[in-house]
């Protein structure tokens, strides 16, 4: 199995201040692979130099091909989706309207109707909520708008940002059971959490970060026995 | 009765102009928070463009469409070239470019084409419509007409067409747009072309009205910023509607209050601003936006 | 902290010395000029500490001038009160009339705060008309310059010069002292996060109107300066371009800084002046031109760009510091 991303000495800055000191990971393909950390570690900013939103300095990867120099519209065009922290939905456009525009980055457009069909498969709630303004469905709600979006672009790799935060454990626990489902599609899935337990459930490697550091990585059954970890992050 | 109906007609011919410098207002505030104070010159501008292309033998409706695909390259242009090197700019530095820009197009159309009054064609009959004890005059009517053309046109593209879909998500939330592989600078400069085609339109049928000449849209542009304000800068619809009513508004009170003579007139639109501010800010239609602190 | 502050002082000193020398050297229209730039430098102050200390857009700040100006001009040549007592009143007027307009102005907000003052500026001409029976309608009101006191060898230009300087220094020193302090902090936490700023227990509403107030006072003292210095007042003088224009020389100088106020005042002055010269056939285009190119080099004024430049000329200094730093250790949050 081939590299999907590789990240080498990864800097990130907002403005002056530095966030990420050198970060470096890489992720193959088809994983499941989840980044742990405080807050403030600098997990969201990872996402965000891959995508692009933050200046930086070092080498990021995507199947081989660097994207220091590109633009966020261009990397989207790669086949990274990303569906951010906070959602991120266009709360006055309709839901199907937000799902159309997760197709805009893609490639070759073709017909949109079997990606509604796939989306609405994962999120039955998403279609009977068709015409509904975004803004008007709930927090889980959101955020199954948010990751059906991603997938309308057909992502090769999906950059996921605390699917858990706000929402009751039993649509996290939904939610996550259905990205299960997509990664064995062949989507990639690179995720950002907080809910730590959840996370190492899910995916099969986890990097830990602590102010803008990789600290600990391996697989994720590994690190769940792992004492340290346990007590720092899952309380027990 | 039947000077009620003539007069409400009139009315929302001007308001149609208003409308649509009301909406190439709205349209940009939309997406960035800026009033483009130039507006109104660039139509002027777009105006006279069409004035020199009539001039030099060109059909009227051949020059006036040529003129709106002039205008909207052009909006593009400016957006692209002058006001992207500040787009991150504080807001009111931005506006200070479009200060600039509001000078520079008086000030460069007075020395093209000079201050001397021109007249305009109308490509409407001269001959009013009537209807039995009632006479419209064609130009009004014709304006309602191309007004509200434009204004459909417009309507479909944004609420059917995918590249209208992606222009209004970039204006309302441009960071998700970028996610989803929306350029938005390239969206914002389609914004400006299509603020500078309505507000071509808007110069275009005004200027048989009142004259060509450098300050044609001054006036005008007050009357867009008081239906803006009536209608809601949030809000695209409000503000339209704002113009025809704005429009009917400074008619009527121009015929049946009497000290309002036409001096006065413009002191309507400014009283009407400072009412709407001062009982509901955001317009008829407008919406507060209400931010997470 | 003495030793930063000692050059300051220094060099602030140096340019009054050279600012008095002037009007000796200078041609009595110079002087006129000059006195003019600091008449704009104390509007544009008090627009400063609306706009840019406290967030409040004001399009319309004109209209205060015209009230100072009107005021003192009406004293003069009613009732025959000696200018300096105008100058006073005209501030004290103002700043009940901008407390007074400051109140409705608390519900609004950005956009159409700024749509409300426009409007006022608009209509001010109109007002100023209408009341002809004081302000001497469209003909406005003529008046004359006065001598220089105590029989000292000063032209009506150079006294007046130095009237306008010393009330710059004296405004200028009380407003340093008002937006360094805690009040000025206060004001910049309102502009910043005003429902923060509410829940530290600032009173918001009073602040903001107090602002008003005083920002109006400011303008006001300007207007009140320039009916003598121009030794006549017309309503078409205050119209909205003059609104404008305080506005373009607060953005150009830097909007929260007492400093930008010179400089933007200088820009208002000078600059159409150069762009006349430029071209005489499309001088506001050069103008435009001028305000545009500024606004790309310094977004954030030419204050704002003096700022940056200091930092930039500081930094290699701070990275060193930061380089040494040590590294904290993360500490697990609960």
């Amino acid at each position: 199995m081939s590299a999907l991303l590789e990240v080498q000495g990864l800097e990130a800055f907002y403005g002056r201040t530095k966030a990420l000191h050198g970060v470096s990971f890489s992720m193959l393909k088809g994983g499941i692979t989840t980044i742990l950390g405080a807050n403030g570690a600098g997990k969201t900013t990872t996402l965000r130099a891959i995508s692009r939103m933050v200046k930086t300095t070092g080498a990021i990867r995507f199947e081989g091909e660097p994207l220091e120099r590109k633009a966020t519209e261009d990397v989207v065009q790669l086949g990274i989706a990303h569906a951010p922290e906070g959602r991120g939905t266009f709360v006055h456009l309709t839901v199907e309207e937000n799902l159309r525009l997760g197709a805009w980055g893609r490639r070759e457009r073709g017909n949109l109707q079997d990606d509604f069909e796939r989306v609405f498969g994962y999120f039955p709630v998403l279609r009977e909520r068709r015409r509904q303004a975004a803004g008007t469905l709930s927090g889980g709600e959101q955020q199954m708008l948010s990751v059906a979006r991603a997938l309308m672009l057909r992502p090769r790799l999906l950059l996921l940002d605390e699917p858990s935060l706000g929402l009751a454990p039993l649509v996290v626990r939904e939610i996550f059971r259905i990205l299960r489902t997509i990664n064995q599609t062949g989507v990639s899935v690179l995720l950002v959490e907080q809910n730590a337990a959840l996370a190492l459930d899910l995916a099969d490697h986890v990097f830990l970060l602590e102010t803008g550091r990789v600290v600990m990585e391996g697989p994720s059954d590994v690190l769940r026995r792992d004492d340290a970890i346990r007590r720092a992050y899952l309380g027990y | 009765m039947d000077i009620l109906i003539q007069q409400v007609v009139s009315g929302l011919a001007t308001g149609g102009i208003y409308a649509s410098l009301a909406l190439a207002l709205v349209m940009i505030y939309q997406a960035t928070d800026v009033v483009n104070f130039a507006q109104g010159e660039l139509a002027m501008f777009a105006t006279y463009i069409c004035w020199s292309l009539i001039n030099g033998g060109m059909p009227y409706w051949a020059a006036f469409l040529s003129t709106l695909a002039i205008a909207f390259v052009g909006g593009i242009v400016i957006e692209r070239v002058v006001i992207r090197p500040v787009e991150n700019a504080p807001i009111l530095s931005i506006v200070m470019v479009t200060l600039g820009l509001l000078v520079i197009c008086n000030s460069v159309a007075g020395w093209i084409w000079t201050y001397v009054q021109k007249p305009f064609p109308s490509p409407f009959p001269a001959n009013p419509f009537r209807a039995g004890n009632i006479v419209l005059g064609a130009h009004d009517l014709g304006q309602i007409e191309v007004t509200l053309l434009v204004l459909l046109c417009i309507y479909l593209f944004f609420r059917f067409t995918p590249l209208g879909l992606a222009m209004r998500a970039a204006a309302h939330n441009p960071v998700s747009s970028r996610l989803v592989g929306i350029r938005v600078g390239w969206m914002l400069a389609l914004g400006w072309g299509l603020a500078a085609v309505f507000g071509a339109v808007a110069g275009m049928m005004v200027a048989p009205v009142l004259t060509l000449e450098p300050n044609l849209m001054g006036g005008v542009q007050i009357y867009a910023f008081a239906a803006a304000t009536l209608g809601g800068f949030t809000s695209p619809g409000g503000a339209v509607l704002g113009g025809f009513i704005v429009g009917v508004v400074e008619n009527l009170v121009g015929t049946y209050v009497s000290f309002i003579g036409t001096e006065l007139k413009f002191t309507v639109a400014l009283a009407m601003i400072i009412v709407v501010l001062l009982v509901k800010p955001t317009g008829l239609f407008g919406s507060t936006v209400v931010k997470r602190v | 902290m003495s030793a930063s502050r000692l050059p300051r002082i220094v060099g602030l000193l140096a340019l009054l010395l050279v600012g008095c020398a002037l009007p000796f050297v200078l041609s009595n229209f110079r002087l006129f000029q000059f006195s003019q730039v600091y008449i704009y430098a104390i509007a544009i102050l008090g627009l400063n500490m609306l706009t840019g200390y406290n967030g409040q857009f004001s399009l319309g700040h004109g209209a205060f001038y015209a009230v100072g100006a009107y005021v003192s001009a009406i004293m003069m040549d009613r009732w025959n009160i000696p200018y300096g007592w105008t100058i006073p009143v005209a501030g004290v007027l103002c700043l009940i009339v901008g407390f007074l307009f400051g109140l409705p102005a608390l519900r609004l907000e950005g956009l159409y705060l700024a749509l409300a003052t426009f409007s006022l500026a608009l209509a001010v001409p109109q007002i100023l008309k209408y009341f002809e029976h004081w302000t001497g309608g469209s003909q406005g009101i003529v008046l004359s310059k006065p001598n220089a006191p105590f029989g000292l060898r000063l032209n009506p230009d150079q006294w007046l010069y130095f009237v306008t300087l010393g009330v710059l220094v004296l405004l200028f020193w009380l407003g340093a002292n008002l937006l360094k302090g805690r009040i000025g902090r206060a004001i910049v936490a309102i502009r910043d996060n005003h429902i923060a700023a509410e829940a530290m227990g600032i009173n918001t509403a009073l602040y903001k109107s107090l602002v008003f107030g005083v920002s109006a006072a400011y303008t006001g003292v300007a207007g009140a300066l320039s009916a003598s210095v121009i030794a006549y007042v017309a309503p078409d003088s205050f119209n909205v371009f003059l609104s404008v224009t305080l506005l373009i020389g607060s953005v150009i100088g830097g909007l929260a800084s007492i400093s930008g106020a010179v400089f933007g005042a200088l820009f208002i002055q000078f600059v159409p002046n150069w762009a006349q010269d430029i071209s005489k056939a499309a001088p506001w285009a050069i103008f435009g031109v001028f305000l545009i190119g500024f606004m790309y080099l310094m977004p954030f004024g030419i204050a704002g760009g003096i700022r940056l430049l200091w930092i930039r000329a500081t930094r290699s200094r701070v990275q060193q510091e930061g380089r040494n730093a040590v590294p904290t250790q993360a500490h697990t949050t609960t």
